[in-house]
């Protein structure tokens, strides 16, 4: 870990992040729905990142709707991390049609566009909730991962130990979990990272189309009252750089976390490729020159 | 050709998949928003549309959900999609049939630009690892990490405003009459700029980064050191046999990926106001127009399967394996 | 001396900088004569294509070399030193005097052009005025050199098998008449028919245009017929270097004698095969004093705290053997 920087700055950020989403609501220095006399006030002292048409607090929006974006992205990428797993290695495990089928639904799940989908269900849902928002993402966005899983556990399965545990006679299951799973590990992680980010920026695009947690604040919320008012033609830049910047850094530290990810499992991308003036190079390997050495 | 033919089949599928899709979910979740909407709109509808609904969303309950698909089905086929709540009387087809041009021609044209340009930019930073070219890394990986209709709303805060070049919304200058002439086409360009500069810079950065890490995994490649050994210029080298092998995987991730970036993009159209499905999406999302939003899921799916296919067919003429042996 | 085509003169090659370097090739001093066949033996992992690709400068990040010369004596008398050129030089140099066939010949075509295409443009880098038609001509006479016929300039790799595959590379390498071709491990992913098929067509081929042939391989009974000297390598050195018939009759090392006990001879006295006990050393913790001792069935005192120097033993009349061992004293 140490000797991976990226990995180890992302993490940091991440940490930040679900330390506010625990601590939001307390170290908000306003209700973030509390309407005040302060109409549309550039950022000062008593009010960071500045107030709405209604005089609400921007950074306190802000600030409780970190928990909103982290609760979502967790939920999201555990329910589809697990059914990822559960379709990719057993499609990828399993021979023959049954494994063909997974394999063909993840597919049709791959193809169809995730967003538009996500909006058609949550639209129709009788009432909007983090929870069924998070549901929808993450039971609409496993596919790309089982796919990657389901390769990686086709190449595995033809590996030595695995063919020895057969000849052996283990269970299928005892297989799976003892001598596959564990070799997944990485390749899993990275899957649940960008599930976190796709289901972060998914549920911000949706409440900024106006599908959100009833009476709830996130990012995307932010951004939709901002939109809706105007703030633009305001010149209220305030409104909506705050919500903008964040779910950019959220999206960097997740980033970060998953090259630190490939630059484990893909040995390739990881050396360093000049250090001491020396540039290392395919094809025309470097020669030292005496002093150098 | 068995390539194609199976991918085509495929396609089949999934687009049967969607409709199903389509179909079951009005059915599945409880509560008849649609019925409510009707019986505020009652008078103003013929039998026939009102008939049209209530096969599209499965109102009628002395119907088996066997009988509803068929006739579900059937009524899809004759490219019945219901009436639009929002544009009232509209039907949804027509609807969708004034936002599609503008959806292709922005978001289809700055997608494969798009592609392009990440394509290109991402060859030299892998071929060039260990120089400059590393330092695009961290920049792309912000940029792609910022949602694409955030980037258009700073875009419109900073670079427009009455005396600026460009305009802060709409498809072309209100008033113009659409034609082939050269104001039109100048104003619809003009329009389409800053819309089409936001998706780019959002969309390019992801094409960069995994063009990039394709390139230095090809790199070690022993054709690519073979390259090399025959003394082949620099620029042979890395466009025939690098960036040309690592162009392949990149191409199937563009199709496996179009079905998650047009979900992004058209959120774009929202904030530029731009005619197109995305905005048609948010305002039938407003105002809880069942219809329209499924008909434009339907349309944004099946265009999606169409560019899968040009994909497939871009694939099939790159790569020599798939084709068949003879 | 103007029989010599190519000689190394102690060259160093490691992985990575610093620190955490580790030398593959250490000090290696070898000579190439013009037409002859030099056999590089030695266990997996005891450098031999670190070697090859380090002298051609083709050695992947983070190989580099570390030290020494790599000079080649053009036809017309000249020597340049491959490791001293710049780019532009390197890039003219390359294939027209020395070409290559990589280790696993699979994975050297470029699987999306026509063979065609391929051996074309090395013609065209190295010849740019040449017409199309003349280049088109050369390939179909290259491939009918390795006894392909000419209807498979338009095929791709995917659709020559393995031998086929390897033939293409064998006649791209020739492709400018260059004076020394390195073979790493030509033949070695194919099968025993093939495998002879393919040496003897090299053979033919070198008899008729007179090319030196590096020929790296762990099989030492193969080299017995088709090398005309033999090197063995240990951990990175050349611990004996022969001709092929000396080296095969009495081998002074007794690693050389180890790696002859580990193949069952194809012709010449039956030996009893016992191969070498243990282990190849770790190259980042390697042994002090003779790198091979911990594995000698011979080893004395002396071999655990003094590397022996390579040198023609005692006792031997002229100069065309060198061994590096404390069995040996070299004069
Ligand atoms: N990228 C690398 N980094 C560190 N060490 C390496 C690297 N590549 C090779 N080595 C080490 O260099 C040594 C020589 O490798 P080399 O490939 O030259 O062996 P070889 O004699 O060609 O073996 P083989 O017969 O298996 O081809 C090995 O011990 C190997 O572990
Ligand atoms: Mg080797």
């Amino acid at each position: 870990m140490r000797s991976n920087p990226k990995a180890l700055t992302g993490l940091l950020l991440l940490g930040v992040f679900v330390v506010l989403a625990v601590a939001g609501p307390w170290l908000a220095p306003f209700d973030p729905s509390q309407r005040s006399s302060d109409l549309l006030l550039p950022p000062s002292s008593a009010h960071w990142f500045g107030t709405t048409h209604l005089g609400q607090d921007i950074f306190s929006q802000v600030l409780v709707g970190t928990r909103s974006v982290v609760f979502v992205g967790a939920v999201a990428g555990v329910v589809a991390t697990v059914l990822s797993v559960l379709v990719g290695v057993t499609s990828g495990y399993l021979s023959g049609s049954a494994g063909e089928g997974l394999s063909a639904l993840s597919n049709v799940f791959l193809v169809i566009p995730a967003l538009p989908l996500i909006i058609i269900i949550t639209s129709s849902l009788p009432q909007t909730s983090n929870l069924t928002i998070a549901l929808t993402i993450g039971l609409t966005s496993w596919a790309w991962n089982a796919r990657v899983l389901r390769a990686q556990t086709l190449s595995l399965r033809r590996r030595d130990y695995v063919e020895a545990a057969r000849a052996t006679g283990e269970s299928t299951w005892r297989i799976i979990v003892f001598e596959i799973l564990p070799n997944l590990t990485a390749v899993i992680a990275s899957g649940f990272v960008g599930t976190v980010l796709f289901a972060v920026v998914s549920e911000i695009t949706l409440a900024f189309i106006g599908v959100s947690d009833a009476g709830g604040w996130n990012w995307g919320t932010v951004l939709y009252w901002a939109q809706s008012q105007q703030a633009l033609a305001q010149g209220a830049w305030w409104w909506f750089v705050p919500a903008g910047l964040a779910i950019a850094v959220l999206g960097t530290a997740l980033s970060l976390v998953n090259f630190g990810i490939d630059e484990y499992v893909n040995p390739r991308l990881r050396g360093r490729t000049s250090a001491r003036g020396v540039r290392m190079r395919v094809g025309f390997t470097p020669v030292l020159s005496e002093e150098a050495s | 050709m068995s390539f194609l033919l199976k991918r085509f089949a495929f396609y089949l599928v999934t687009a049967w998949a969607a409709v199903t899709i389509n179909f079951l979910v009005p059915r599945l979740i409880p509560g008849d928003p649609v019925q409510a909407l009707i019986t505020k709109q009652r008078g103003q509808m013929t039998t026939e549309a009102v008939r049209s609904l209530y096969v599209l969303f499965g109102l009628d309950k002395n119907e088996s959900l066997a009988e509803q698909y068929v006739h579900y089905l059937g009524q899809l086929l004759r490219g019945d999609l219901g009436l639009s709540f929002t544009f009232f009387p509209s039907p949804v087809a027509d609807v969708i049939g004034t936002g599609l041009p503008w959806t292709v021609g922005l978001v289809g044209i700055t997608t494969v630009i798009g592609f392009a340009i990440g394509t290109a930019a991402g060859t030299v930073a892998g071929w060039r690892r260990g120089s400059w070219a590393d330092a695009l890394i961290p920049i792309t990986t912000f940029l792609s990490s910022i949602p694409y209709f955030w980037l258009g709303l700073v875009a419109i805060a900073l670079l427009t405003g009455p005396a600026s070049f460009f305009p802060a919304g709409g498809a072309y200058e209100t008033g113009l009459v659409p034609g082939w002439d050269w104001e039109f086409v100048g104003s619809v360009l003009r329009h389409s700029l800053l819309p089409a500069v936001t998706i780019l810079i959002s969309s390019v950065s992801g094409w960069i980064l995994s063009m990039r890490n394709m390139m230095v995994t090809v790199s070690s490649e022993d054709y690519v050191t073979v390259a090399h050994a025959k003394g082949l210029s620099e620029r042979r080298v890395m466009v025939a046999y690098a960036a040309r092998n690592a162009l392949l995987p990149n191409v199937s991730g563009f199709a496996l990926a179009l079905g998650f970036i047009v979900g992004g993009t058209l959120l774009v159209e929202i904030v530029f106001s731009y005619p197109g499905l995305g905005l048609q999406l948010f305002q039938a999302v407003g105002a809880k127009d069942y219809p329209l939003m499924q008909g434009i899921f339907l349309i944004i799916t099946l265009s999606v399967l169409l560019a899968n296919l040009l994909a497939d067919v871009a694939y099939l003429a790159l790569d020599p394996r798939t084709r068949r042996e003879g | 001396m103007s029989d010599r085509v190519l000689e190394i003169r102690g060259l160093t090659v490691q992985y990575g900088l610093g620190a955490d370097a580790v030398q593959a090739v250490r000090d290696v001093t070898l000579t190439l004569h013009r037409g002859e066949v030099l056999g590089l033996a030695g266990e997996s992992g005891s450098g031999k294509s670190t070697l090859a690709y380090g002298m051609t400068r083709l050695l992947p990040p983070p190989g580099v070399v570390r030290g020494g010369e790599v000079l080649f004596h053009t036809d017309d008398g000249e020597t340049v030193d491959v490791l001293r050129m710049r780019d532009a030089e390197l890039r003219r140099f390359r294939w027209a005097e020395v070409a290559l066939v990589f280790q696993g010949a699979m994975n050297s075509l470029n699987p999306v052009q026509r063979v065609s295409t391929q051996l074309m443009d090395v013609i065209k880098a190295h010849a740019p005025r040449s017409s199309a038609m003349s280049r088109k001509a050369r390939a179909r006479e290259l491939l009918a050199l390795v006894n392909i016929s000419a209807d498979r300039l338009d095929s791709y790799p995917h659709q020559l098998s393995g031998g086929m595959r390897q033939r293409v590379m064998i006649a791209m390498a020739l492709a400018l008449e260059p004076r020394v071709v390195i073979m790493d491990e030509p033949t070695t992913a194919l099968d025993v028919v093939v495998q002879r098929q393919i040496l003897s067509t090299l053979a033919e081929l070198r008899e008729r245009l007179g090319f030196s042939v590096v020929f790296i391989t762990h099989d030492l009974s193969l080299l017995a017929e088709f090398a005309d000297r033999i090197a063995i390598m240990y951990g990175g050195r050349v611990v004996e270097e022969a001709a092929s018939a000396d080296l095969y009759r009495t081998p002074l090392h007794p690693y050389s004698d180890g790696l002859l006990r580990s193949f069952p001879a194809l012709k010449g006295p039956r030996r009893e095969l016992s191969g070498i006990p243990g282990s190849p050393p770790d190259l980042r913790a390697m042994p002090a004093g003779c790198a091979f001792h911990p594995r000698c069935p011979r080893a004395m005192d002396r071999c655990g705290d003094h590397s022996p120097e390579l040198g023609v033993p005692t006792g031997h009349a002229g100069d065309d053997r060198t061994v590096a061992c404390w069995l040996h004293p070299v004069v």
